[in-house]
């Protein structure tokens, strides 16, 4: 009942309604020109330094659903839910060069999105267009499962109803208000909000970890109550370590959602939106810092064992919902006021991503699809106000997946969106390096490394589901006699490259046209300073850049 | 104006901008956690953290200080 947390959720609304305020203030944060311009609303003037990009990056990788999944995770299935570390440490290595040349190009052509790179360097529209479509299908389940953390919360205060408006209330309200202050701030909203989601989490993280242990018996105590709750559990894939079964899954995983993570479209919005390459490489180096963090609370899974939580039941009879978990640790073993700390810690979590996410998601459409295709001679002005607008309809679009759908679909959803957006890198990563791949190859590429990975994850079961049972593919099911399981997501994207190849290869042969390249080796290493040209002119005023493929 | 080739050799100068032997350290922190023979055990345990767990905690460590050893070697310094 909700009465029983009334001081968790009086504490939970005021630092809501906290940055809330934040949100709506930072329209006027560091004072932009003209806020009716794409690069303005969209990506904060192009203007963030060393701490904001630090904190706007981080917001935006690691979420509420981190904060609640990965534990969840490792609440349900023991070591393999570690793997949010090992694929922390990796992702900023493998993108460090890649994304300031990322930045370049995108800072000298005015970029605002992947698929605009795209365009431009491969002169194809229909291979943009994919690009674009995929960032967004990509990004809308992954809003919505922000809502799935803030529900998780909400649930554990009791704050649920009997009918299907009742029950969502609380959520359409908060992505109201997140709403209404995205539309006006744009990416200047999340920026600021970050820093207050960050210190509520590291305050709450570092009280969690020194204080729980205690309370617990000691790190000890905690591993092997989850290891005797593994023991005991039927299931051959559990346990406080890897077996020789899911070890390649463990890496494969890793490595592929390291791959990924920086080709969603919010990843990139927040790298663009910074001042100068000196301050991606910095925050490269510097951003493992949260891995730490996720590590830590990746552990609160076990502690959630060793506590004895018995996670609330799920949307379907007799199922249960273990991303209620850590909000239950919380209300188990902290005092009322601070239990709503951590639940507004992980509330706000989730807006910071969602408004990010959701200005990237407009972003796209107003880049790639209404500017291509609807409205050629869209001046920067109306580019804007058009981004505006979608971010609201995009945001509607995940409170209704929620709302109208079962949550666990948006969970299905977005693991699909893993799979699918790896099927970018060979466009938007390797593109940043080569032009070799021919245009056509990359899409057709695109279309089989996307039907392979369907396919697969169509095919794999789990313990409730016959379909969509996770991205662990069995190695069986392509004739290997071995128990082995690998990363979909991996799977597909080698067929992509090795079909976008092969394809290349024969077009060349063909002498097929190719297009025309829109950047020069040098736009590739241009820093801040370097004068900039306007896209929209550059392309009218060259009708060599007129739509071939 | 027609469009260089990516490929031709004129563009060494430029490239070579980004280039660095440090950049070839990143690949340790690429590589190494993507090892389980190396943590995929529980002794010995420290704090009570089997090997599984401090150990893939502890290449944060190694991630964090070799992007840092590489960004400061290979920062713009004047106009180089």
């Amino acid at each position: 009942m909700w009465r029983d947390h009334l001081t968790e959720i009086i504490v939970f609304s005021l630092l809501f309604l906290l940055v809330s305020a934040m949100g709506f203030v930072a329209a006027r944060w560091r004072r932009p020109k003209d806020m009716a311009h794409l690069d303005e609303w969209g990506l904060g003037g192009r203007s963030f330094g060393g701490w904001i990009t630090w904190f706007l990056v981080g917001g935006d990788l690691y979420t509420a659903y981190t904060f609640v999944a990965v534990p969840a995770l490792m609440f349900g299935a023991g070591a393999a839910g570690f793997f949010a570390v090992p694929y922390t440490i990796v992702v900023y290595p493998l993108v460090f060069l890649v994304l300031i040349r990322l930045w370049s190009v995108s800072h000298r052509h005015g970029f605002v999105t992947p698929a605009d790179f795209v365009r431009t360097r491969f002169d194809s529209p229909v291979l943009a267009l994919l690009i674009a479509i995929t960032g967004i299908v990509a990004t809308m389940p992954y809003i919505a499962l922000q809502l799935v953390g803030i529900e998780a919360v909400l649930k554990t205060m009791g704050v649920t109803g009997e009918s299907t408006v009742a029950r969502h209330l609380p959520i359409i309200i908060a992505f109201a208000i997140l709403a209404a202050y995205t539309y006006q701030s744009g990416l200047r909203a999340p920026a600021l909000i970050a820093f207050v989601k960050d210190s509520l989490i590291y305050v709450v993280i570092l009280v969690t970890v020194i204080y729980l242990p205690y309370k617990l018996g000691g790190w000890g105590d905690i591993f092997d109550a989850a290891d005797a709750k593994f023991q005991a559990s039927p299931n051959p894939n559990d346990g406080i370590l890897l077996n020789g079964n899911n070890q390649l899954q463990y890496v494969t995983l890793a490595f592929g959602s390291a791959l990924a993570l920086f080709l969603y479209p919010h990843s990139i919005t927040g790298v663009l939106a910074s001042r100068n390459r000196d301050v991606i490489k910095r925050n490269m180096s510097a951003l493992p810092a949260y891995s730490l963090l996720l590590g830590l609370i990746a552990l609160l899974g076990y502690m959630a064992i060793a506590a004895g939580v018995k996670p609330l039941p799920g949307a379907s009879a007799g199922s249960v919902d273990n991303n209620t978990v850590v909000p239950l640790l919380f209300d188990q073993q902290f005092p009322d006021w601070f239990a709503g700390v951590a639940y507004a810690a992980i509330g706000i979590g989730a807006l910071v991503p969602a408004a990010i996410m959701s200005i990237a998601a407009a972003n796209l459409f107003t880049r790639n699809i209404y500017k291509e295709y609807l409205k050629r001679d869209a001046s920067p002005a109306q580019e804007a106000n058009v981004s505006k607008i979608t971010s609201l309809v995009v945001k509607v679009g995940a409170v209704a997946c929620i709302v109208f759908l079962d949550p666990q679909f948006s969970i299905d959803l977005q693991l699909i969106g893993g799979v699918i957006i790896l099927q970018t890198l060979p466009a938007v990563a390797l593109g940043l390096y080569t032009r070799w791949f021919h245009r056509t190859g990359l899409i057709v590429g695109w279309v089989a490394g996307m039907g392979l990975g369907m396919w697969m994850l169509y095919q794999v079961a789990s313990p409730t589901k016959k379909h969509f049972g996770g991205s662990a593919f069995p190695l069986e099911k392509f004739g290997f006699d071995t128990p082995k399981t690998i990363y979909v997501g991996i799977v597909a994207v080698l067929v992509n490259l090795a079909v976008a190849a092969l394809l290349t290869l024969i077009l060349r042969a063909t002498k097929a046209p190719e297009g025309v390249d829109g950047t020069t080796p040098d736009d590739y290493f241009a820093d801040e300073g370097d004068p900039r040209v306007t896209p929209g002119a550059e392309r009218d005023a060259d009708p060599a850049r007129e739509p071939v493929a | 104006m027609p469009a260089p080739e990516p490929e031709a050799p004129t563009t060494a100068p430029t490239r070579a901008k980004d280039h660095s032997p440090w950049n070839w350290l990143l690949f340790l922190p690429i590589v190494v956690p993507l090892i389980p023979a190396f943590f995929n055990g529980d002794a010995p345990r420290i704090f009570g953290f089997p090997r599984y767990y401090w150990l893939q905690l502890a290449w944060i460590l190694l991630g964090v200080s070799t992007t840092t050893l590489v960004y400061q070697m290979t920062k713009k310094r004047g106009s180089r």
